[in-house]
């Protein structure tokens, strides 16, 4: 009796091959998803490894000092990092002070206000800006948005703006167009798309019910979206913005178009100046083997960490805010 | 439909399948030889068979590639030094001149009318005259109606054989310049302000659109973007307008065999016609190449581009290499290279 209940169960020899080949073809399988998700890691150190290995000799002479020194001068071969690196924090800071709020009021238009049967077209229409290759957003900048903004923008801004004191200082000199207020504007306006849709769609999945109860007590749309829709999408909001900071920190092509390329740092925003992706862009095809090649990969490294710190921030204050919710409810 | 496949698969294969003995040559640097370069290896291919390949990634990428021996030559804005031409067994020789001009956009102010200097575009490039209404511009052009306005400068942001070769005239032409800032494919452009495009089409947009500015683009691109381009005074004291005869001329007045590895930029150079900002593109070969019948194939191309390519590059607004400095080139620099 007790035999046969044992034995019940007992894989016959034709399943125990086929199990077999099974482990096999699992281990197998396994294995080279493992190798291709390590790909990933090998690849990220082996790009880590030779920017620091390329941008030694300039860290060697220049020092920790380097991403501090605002120099740039190729001829006398005295490098320094801040130029460039100022330069994309200003112009990603000026895109996200943009980006943001529009970025918002789309989304809570699209989700709360919209009409149906506008709400596929309008969406579409600003997922499919992030389906612009950005050389286009360059050659739109500098050749249609530039002339209108140093034309007519520029100069109303000066008057404006411009007068009040201590700000008028971010608003003065000759108002060409080109310049960092005019990459900070065409990367808002790429940057845009990405912040929108990622913020469409966690307002998306907040609980009707939840909205609804709040509708019931009496409360106004925009107070249902600052009580409610907020909290309680906080995360995916501050990723989302987080993604269009990395994305605006790397971008290259449109703002070496419209950023005027100058190697200064102004008070000015409508002065031109330089962002790590514009300079490298410029200046590689020409860099010959010595310092200025190795300072060029001195500031890929610094953009690296800059991306990796903003993302690591995002990441942290993901985690933070998960922990302080649990510990709330 | 799948016939159709199989017969554009047949006639790509007739097309691209290489004749007998046909070389491909290969060669890469300076963006600025690359239009008339592609045009000559067309009219050459069609001759001979030969085909080019040439990649159009910058002077000083030219110059890697050929030290790197991935390439048969390397084309170069910017000649390199005697030294390290020597230290690297290779040779240069010009193969084509080019003109740099300057450009403003000031209201009223139309091609070939504004005269400037030397030191005058010196010290505007350093900022140290910052208004149209300066004296010294006033001085230099008597009698015209210049309105006063901030000058904004426009240069080249990527590196380039142009800013090398501007730049060079203007290290010639004032030792302030020289001292200050230098001359390179690329340089740290003092005045306050100065507004950086990339590439050619770049600066003449900025100029085009920045009112009262001043930059310096390729002739070619001066003349296509309709831009008011200047007279500039030459190493004579002459005023010249920038024309194919004064960028001649300007070759004509260098005398190659002062320069060892006729290792000089043809700027600022004498004669009462030449055009100051004048340039050459040099092609470098090894001496001693690796591979014989390569180097052969790429003499002949040159051969045949200096001779029957004139047309090609009139047609581009390019000057092509006058006969005295091509026979100088044949018995000078070519005979160094063993091909045999």
């Amino acid at each position: 009796m007790m035999n046969t209940l044992e034995s019940a169960g007992a894989p016959t020899l034709v399943a125990a091959r086929i199990a077999r080949l099974q482990r096999i073809q699992d281990f197998l399988f396994h294995r080279v998803t493992q190798f291709f998700s390590l790909s990933v890691l090998f690849a990220l150190l082996g790009i880590i490894g030779s920017l620091f290995v390329n941008a030694w000799p300039a860290l060697k002479e220049f020092g920790p000092q380097f991403f501090i020194t605002p120099a740039w001068d190729i001829v006398n071969g005295d490098f320094g990092g801040l130029i460039a690196i100022y330069g994309t924090l200003v112009s990603s800071v000026i895109a996200l002070l943009i980006a943001v709020p529009l970025s918002f009021g789309i989304a809570f238009f699209l989700t709360e206000i919209c009409p149906p049967p506008l709400r596929r077209p309008l969406g579409t229409a600003v997922e499919l800006l992030a389906a612009v290759p950005s050389i286009i957003y360059g050659m739109f900048g500098l050749f249609v948005f530039a002339p209108i903004f140093g034309d007519y923008i520029e100069p109303a801004l000066q008057a404006t703006l411009g007068q009040i004191p201590f700000v008028g200082i971010l608003f003065s000199g000759p108002p060409n167009g080109i310049g960092m207020l005019c990459a900070g504007l065409i990367l808002a306006l790429m940057i845009l798309p990405f912040i929108a849709s990622v913020m469409r769609d966690v307002f998306e999945i907040v609980p009707p019910v939840l909205k609804e109860s709040a509708y019931g007590i009496g409360c106004t749309t925009w107070e249902v979206v600052r009580n409610i829709v907020l909290p309680y999408t906080k995360a995916g909001v501050i990723g989302g913005v987080m993604l269009g900071l990395g994305r605006a920190l790397g971008e290259t092509m449109a703002v070496t178009f419209v950023i005027g390329n100058a190697q200064r740092i102004s008070a000015s925003l409508f002065a031109p100046g330089s962002s790590i992706a514009s300079t490298l862009a410029n200046q590689f095809g020409e860099a010959e083997a010595g310092l200025h090649y190795s300072s060029l990969f001195a500031l890929g490294l610094a953009l690296f960490f800059i991306t990796f710190v903003v993302l690591a921030f995002a990441k942290w204050m993901l985690i933070s805010m998960e922990k302080k919710q649990g510990l709330k409810s | 439909m799948k016939s159709f496949l199989k017969k554009a698969l047949v006639i790509s294969a007739i097309a691209l399948a290489p004749t007998a003995y046909a070389v491909e040559m290969t060669g890469a640097g300076s963006s600025f030889i690359y239009p008339v370069l592609s045009k000559w290896a067309e009219s050459y291919k069609a001759k001979s068979g030969d085909g080019l390949n040439y990649q159009s990634i910058g002077s000083g990428g030219g110059i890697k590639q050929i030290k790197a021996k991935t390439v048969d030559f390397g084309a170069t804005d910017a000649p390199m030094a005697f030294d390290d031409l020597q230290s690297h067994g290779m040779v240069q020789f010009p193969a084509i001149i080019g003109g740099v001009v300057v450009v403003v956009n000031i209201e009223g102010v139309g091609p070939n009318q504004l005269k400037l200097s030397g030191d005058l575009l010196s010290d505007i490039f350093q900022g140290s005259v910052t208004d149209w209404s300066d004296k010294r511009v006033a001085l230099l052009n008597p009698g015209m109606k210049i309105p006063s306005g901030p000058i904004t400068v426009v240069t080249r942001a990527d590196g380039s054989g142009t800013t090398a070769i501007f730049t060079s005239f203007l290290s010639k032409a004032s030792s302030n310049f020289k001292e200050a800032v230098g001359f390179g494919a690329q340089v740290k452009w003092p005045a306050a302000s100065t507004v950086s495009g990339k590439g050619n089409e770049g600066v003449a947009a900025n100029v085009a659109r920045i009112k009262n500015s001043i930059g310096y683009v390729e002739y070619a691109y001066a003349k296509k973007n309709n831009l008011s381009y200047t007279q500039v005074r030459n190493a004579d004291g002459v005023m010249v307008s920038p024309t194919a005869e004064a960028f001649a001329a300007a070759s004509a007045g260098t005398d190659w065999s002062k320069f060892p590895g006729m290792n000089t930029f043809i700027t600022y150079a004498a004669g009462a016609k030449s055009w100051p900002i004048t340039g050459a593109t040099f092609v470098v070969l090894y001496k001693k190449p690796e591979n014989k019948s390569q180097a052969a194939a790429v003499l002949k191309f040159f051969e045949y581009s200096f001779k029957d390519g004139k047309k090609a590059a009139s047609e581009l607004d390019y000057v092509p290499m006058p006969d005295a400095t091509v026979d100088y080139i044949r018995k000078q620099v070519w005979s160094q290279v063993d091909t045999k």
